[in-house]
């Protein structure tokens, strides 16, 4: 599995609209992301299926693989 | 403070905290019609009824959502209704990964697992997958199971008691005046049967509901009136979280102060019941408002995430527990 590093801004895409990172005002995506999981593959966009349990959460990409909580904060 | 306010909040002090009886649906519009500046007097006056007819004890609780997203139903609120361009994609969690989240959960204090799955109501697969995650966490925790499955038939609510199912949640949502404009797949009403069964079935029921959908204070207190008229054993409320691509995704979040007021509100048409402070409560009230309500009426916690938003650390919470001298519930405490 490959973890992918989510953050807005940070990679090509959002992770929170799925709008590309380079492109537009993602202050308010950044701020949200504080109490929500990543919802878009910042690699391509792919709505990814994620799973949120009470201590952390999961996010697969279809394409590029899983990340996680855990391995973010690691 | 008017003498108007003086006496809301002395008849108030006389009927609720003295006499155990919830305010009327009128009485709870009076609260929430009160002026910022009587909050602080209102807050320590709910404080002092869930001391009174609850304890100083906490109940807390964690949940986990067994199938998320691509329901059928259109709440407004919701981001995984599969009605609505939201995100959130579809997932289904495996009986390890529950059995898992459970001990996590047990490792805080807490004394409830919640299982949420996102549908009208369970299916075949769901309840079998439900019966066998109740008998995993059973074995491997102690902790008591709860279940959030949407509208039940009288064989699953049957089915639920017997697999050890203690409480089951079914929120009302909001007032029965305001629950069309929120949800037109099913009505109120369907939503008060499957609560009806629950009780019979002799499973405590849970059953509460959103604040800040776009209702009036009249309604708001609609809603306490209703939930009282359940007599609910635990009443979780919820301040709405906005979420991208559903119809309230546009929707202004509640001000702290009517947040905090509703929940004094609460308390106080509900004096004797399990008050949850659930979801949205981080972006409503932020790191002060697990406090704030904490020491204005409210008596229980989901600690930890929700089902698709991140909450605070369940660290923290309990952290501010121990902060607060408020014991958590232990299991053999619970009702």
């Amino acid at each position: 599995m490959t973890a992918v590093e989510p953050g807005p801004g940070t990679t090509t895409f959002c992770d929170r609209c799925g709008a590309p990172a380079g492109e537009g005002d993602h202050a308010r995506c950044a701020r949200e992301r504080e109490l929500e999981p990543p919802r878009f593959c910042p690699e391509c966009a792919r709505r990814m299926v994620v799973q949120v349990d009470p201590f952390g959460w999961t996010a697969r990409c279809s394409r590029h693989g899983t990340c996680s909580s855990a391995a973010v904060e690691r | 403070m008017t003498a108007a306010t003086s006496i809301i909040l002395s008849r108030a002090r006389e009927q609720v905290l003295e006499r155990g009886e919830g305010l009327s649906e009128e009485q709870v519009l009076e609260v929430l019609q009160l002026p910022d500046s009587e909050l602080d007097a209102l807050l320590e006056l709910a404080h002092e009824v869930r001391m009174r007819w609850c304890g100083p004890e906490v109940e807390v609780e964690g949940i986990i959502s067994l199938k998320t997203g691509g329901c059928p139903e259109d709440c407004h609120f919701c981001s995984q209704s599969g009605l609505f361009e939201s995100p959130v994609r579809s997932a289904w969690l495996d009986v390890p990964m529950l059995v898992e989240a459970a001990k996590q959960t047990a490792k805080t204090g807490a004394t409830e697992f919640c299982i949420v799955a996102a549908v009208r109501g369970p299916d075949a697969r769901l309840m079998a997958q439900v019966a066998a995650g109740v008998a995993a966490i059973k074995d491997a925790v102690d902790i008591n199971v709860a279940c959030s499955l949407g509208m039940l038939t009288p064989e699953q609510v049957t089915a639920l008691a017997g697999m050890g199912v203690h409480r089951y949640n079914h929120n009302l949502e909001t007032a029965r005046s305001h629950f069309p404009n929120v949800v037109t797949t099913h009505t109120w009403e369907e939503r008060w049967e499957t609560l009806r069964l629950v009780r019979e079935a002799g499973m405590e029921v849970c059953c509460g509901g959103i604040v800040g959908m776009g209702e009036t204070l009249e309604q708001r207190a609609e809603f306490a009136a209703q939930l009282a008229s359940l007599t609910p054993d635990e009443v979780p409320l919820n301040f709405l979280n906005p979420r991208p691509g559903t119809p309230f995704g546009d929707l202004e979040p509640m001000s702290g102060p009517d947040a905090l007021r509703t929940v004094a509100a609460f308390r106080l048409a509900l004096p004797r019941t399990v008050l949850r402070f659930a979801g949205g409560r981080e972006l409503t009230l932020g790191d002060l408002g697990a406090r704030q309500g904490l020491l204005g009426g409210i008596n229980a916690v989901i600690v930890g995430n929700y089902l698709t938003t991140l909450g605070r650390p369940a660290e923290a919470d309990i952290d501010l527990l121990g902060e607060l001298e408020m014991p958590i519930k232990a299991l053999n405490e619970t009702l």
